[in-house]
């Protein structure tokens, strides 16, 4: 191991965190508003990445500018998902018929991937994905860059929807209590199904990087979304912030114990630090010290 | 009532006896075996899960414990290839068990929904582990000794295993269901605070029925591999099998005695048999997964629910309409 490689190891670490921390967000606001634990977030990521790939295989069309499309066809695909589905469901155990529900959802994604794309690994190509520059005696393709800008972008949009606009005000409220902002005139309902909408459109920009930098199949999405999951209870269950931090915190975290130990177990750290920080902070590093334990 | 409630298990279970003499095709006895493992599983996890409202989705690192549990000790205590390996399923089931009460320990201590989610990567952590140890042969698996039974036959005792596996797992969840402690789980399930508040000690109640759920579902695990003759990381730790059962206990009534045994009766072994039927694995995952929505959408509380509502529905219609018989004589 030398300094160089521990350096590559932190800086790409911060730039594919950021993207991470997109999908994450997604994953924790969907919870925080609706209480909905989505597992088929990763299979959302997938799909966003395999309609940049057909974009550009079939059409030519630069899978950055192709997020004009992919953006709003994953929020569409959200809003129609939640109100014919997740919206439907109520009562004690709804937390965990959710999980039921969006593991449905993504294995009858998975099985449609399968069959449309086959299962042989796929990645999406364009110029600067090859391309590399020299930062600190190290190459890095431009990708992760551009990765980086887009999820930064990305973000703060959402950032500056949630704490400059009235509707994002409504969200917050509902973040918060539902009963509360459903007390002071909050229409929850609609509000859950945009932020089920956001919460999955961010994968189209998040599954276009992710296939850019990754081979992948509808398969990968297991991987996907148990690193998801793990950053979101790591950065507390609700948590924006506690997202962006731990998405990057994690990944980089990974990528130096690759580097300094080895790759196999760079996952397992992942893992462990989870099971350090739940064993002194059960609610995660953000997360509502909540009075109830239910 | 009782009594005609008891006759029919007994003649459930005797029917379950001559299973093996009337399917004879060693392909569908295999169905058979799987499907009473896949119950004796889904109940004990709903004995655990359905009972105290946590749900965990990383059962499958006590079942895939339990493989290896099997498979090592075989090999390494050099156990004759015979009967004799019956012997290691229990202690399958306690390795598992002692495996369940750290893992306990930690992911106990958080709020419901955030279990679900430390179950499944405790999970991974099993699994990885499973793939990257040089003990356990990794991802090329591990070979059992293989009991030379005839290949006819060969099924036959497993599947009377499975069934004695599948009576504890009952009768153990009938017996929580009855006992205080199971009145404490059904407590936490309602309002954990309120059970904390009543003097239930919610914590060890919580890691003692999750260390029991494990204690079955590491025997059923061990009772597979030494069947299988070869356990391959990515089949004994599969994220299908942890949902694959919360869906049956699901499907069949979550918290109920009946639910999962149904639930894992009827979807294993149409699972199996659709798996050997059609070799397209896509357009199988499609199918499963819409029936799966179609479960949960329109039976959220299981068929047991769904069914004793609709009895005493047309119970109430029958008694008024024969009501609305006698009225007129009453009358007259």
């Amino acid at each position: 191991m030398n300094s160089s490689a521990l350096i590559h190891a932190v800086i790409d670490g911060v730039l594919t965190g950021s993207v991470y921390a997109l999908m994450a967000t997604g994953l924790t606001l969907i919870f925080g508003v609706m209480d909905i634990i989505n597992v088929a977030q990763g299979i959302f990521v997938i799909l966003g990445a395999y309609l940049s790939y057909a974009l550009s295989v079939h059409w030519g069309i630069d899978p950055f500018v192709g997020l004009v499309i992919t953006i709003p066809t994953l929020f569409l695909v959200g809003i129609v998902v939640e109100r014919a589905f997740i919206g439907r469901l109520k009562g004690p155990e709804k937390t965990a018929m959710s999980i039921l529900v969006t593991y449905a959802i993504s294995l009858v994604i998975e099985g449609s991937l399968n069959m449309i794309f086959s299962v042989n690994d796929v990645q999406i190509s364009a110029s600067y994905v090859t391309k590399t520059f020299r930062i600190f005696g190290v190459y890095f393709a431009y990708i992760y860059v551009y990765g980086f800008i887009l999820a930064a972008v990305l973000l703060t949009a959402l950032y500056l929807m949630l704490y400059r606009t009235r509707f994002g005000a409504s969200i917050r409220a509902s973040l918060a209590d539902q009963t509360a902002a459903a007390l002071v005139g909050i229409d929850v309902k609609r509000v859950s199904t945009i932020c089920f909408g956001i919460g999955i459109a961010v994968t189209a920009a998040g599954g276009m990087v992710f296939g850019a930098t990754n081979a992948f199949n509808a398969s990968t999405s297991y991987d996907l979304i148990s690193r998801l999951l793990v950053i979101i209870v790591l950065g507390g269950m609700g948590s924006l912030g506690g997202a962006l931090l731990a998405g990057i915190l994690m990944v980089t975290l990974e990528d130096i114990v690759g580097v300094v130990w080895s790759p196999v177990w760079s996952i397992i750290a992942f893992y462990i630090v989870l099971v350090i920080v739940l064993s002194l902070r059960p609610q995660g590093l953000f997360g509502k010290q909540s009075a109830r334990i239910a | 009532m009782l009594q005609k409630k008891n006759l029919l298990w007994l003649a459930a279970l005797a029917i379950a006896l001559f299973v093996p003499s009337i399917i004879t095709n060693p392909a569908y006895r295999q169905i058979a075996v799987i499907t009473l493992i896949f119950t004796a599983c889904a109940t004990s996890w709903n004995m655990f899960s359905g009972y105290s409202g946590y749900v965990a989705l990383g059962s499958a690192a006590f079942y895939g414990t339990g493989a290896y549990t099997m498979g090592l000790l075989a090999v390494h205590w050099h156990v004759p290839a015979s009967g004799d390996m019956f012997w290691l399923v229990p202690v399958g089931g306690l390795a598992a068990m002692l495996v369940a009460i750290p893992v306990g320990l930690i992911a106990l201590r958080v709020r419901r929904h955030t279990f679900v989610v430390i179950t499944i990567a405790i999970f991974f952590v099993f699994q990885l582990a499973a793939i990257n140890f040089g003990f356990t042969g990794g991802t090329g698996g591990l070979t059992l000794p293989y009991v030379p039974w005839l290949i006819q036959d060969y099924h036959i005792p497993f599947y009377y295993v499975a069934l004695a596996i599948l009576v504890f797992a009952i009768a153990l969840s009938a017996a929580v269901r009855r006992s205080r402690f199971g009145l404490q789980l059904l407590a936490i399930r309602d309002d954990e605070d309120r059970a904390l508040g009543l003097g239930v000690k919610v914590f060890p109640v919580k890691l003692t029925g999750f260390a029991m759920s494990a204690f079955t579902i590491g025997m059923c695990g061990a009772l597979y591999a030494m069947m299988q003759g070869q356990i391959y990381p990515q089949f004994v730790f599969d994220p299908i099998f942890d949902i694959s059962i919360a869906l049956m206990a699901f499907f069949g009534g979550f918290g109920t005695l009946l639910g999962p045994i149904l639930g894992g009766l009827i979807l294993e072994s149409s699972q199996q048999y659709l798996t050997v039927s059609y070799s397209n694995g896509s357009l199988y995952l499609i199918l499963f997964g819409v029936l799966f929505l179609l479960v949960v959408l329109f039976m959220p509380q299981g068929i047991v629910v769904y069914v004793k509502e609709w009895w005493t529905k047309r119970q109430d219609r029958m008694a008024a309409a024969s009501e609305a018989a006698l009225a007129p004589g009453i009358n007259s």
